[in-house]
């Protein structure tokens, strides 16, 4: 099952903090698909998720400058 | 998985100091560090259960005190009060440009599992008991214990 979280209205800190609930929430095995800004998100994002033992399987940018990451649990 | 540590001493109360210690409680909390917030003398006046004044207290210079510090809905500004008109006016200039609110950073510390403890030894010259506390307070505690509690534990004063 692949959920979605839109984190691109989000500033400092509630942008980890709702992809960090949102991982919480879903069950192993399952994806998470986050868009999010460039800059602090996109820098710091997908590499906390990794340290937390999350995988990312994607990260590309949209059209209008904003990036959609795949994570699994 | 690693298991870094941050603890924050909440000391000053101050409604912009208490949004930067929970910015860095949650932002920490979500980026997989163990979080404690230890709450001392005016940082205890955010986590009353009653948001405004009230004069709780075992005599009546405590809550005299407690009366005119009031809860989470009275904490100043550290600059530029204005007489306790700013931080409603910082309030609406967050909620424009969509930064969280204390409330909001609040629950998401909850939801993170972050860790309050009291001050037992200010608790007790303000004559402020956990009843008078929010729920999520788990322990009234001394130094000792929060020294021992933040072994290996980057410790941040606000």
């Amino acid at each position: 099952m692949k959920h979605f979280l839109d984190i691109t209205r989000e500033t400092c800190p509630m942008t980890f903090v709702k992809v960090k609930l949102m991982l919480a929430k879903i069950n192993k095995g399952e994806q998470l698909e986050v868009l999010l800004n460039a800059g602090e998100p996109l820098e710091n994002v997908p590499r906390s998720c990794e340290e937390q033992g999350y995988t990312v399987l994607s990260l590309e940018a949209t059209d209008d400058n904003k990036h959609l990451l795949l994570l699994e649990k | 998985m690693d298991h870094k540590k941050i603890s924050i001493v909440c000391f000053s109360g101050e409604f912009d100091k208490m949004l930067a210690a929970y910015t860095i409680a949650t932002g920490a909390a979500a980026t997989n560090r163990e979080v404690t917030m230890f709450f001392t003398f005016w940082g205890l006046n955010a986590l009353k259960k009653e948001r405004g004044r009230k004069a709780i207290g075992k005599d009546f210079l405590s809550r005299f005190f407690n009366w005119l510090m009031g809860g989470r809905s009275n904490l100043p500004l550290s600059r530029l009060n204005f007489g306790g008109m700013s931080p409603g006016l910082m309030s609406g200039m967050m909620r424009k440009n969509n930064v969280a609110q204390l409330d909001e950073l609040m629950e998401a510390a909850a939801a993170l599992g972050i860790r309050y403890f009291a001050c037992e030894m200010s608790m007790h010259i303000l004559g402020i008991t956990k009843d008078d506390l929010i729920d999520d307070v788990q322990s009234v505690v001394g130094v000792a214990t929060f020294l021992n509690e933040s072994e290996d534990a980057h410790i941040i004063f606000i």
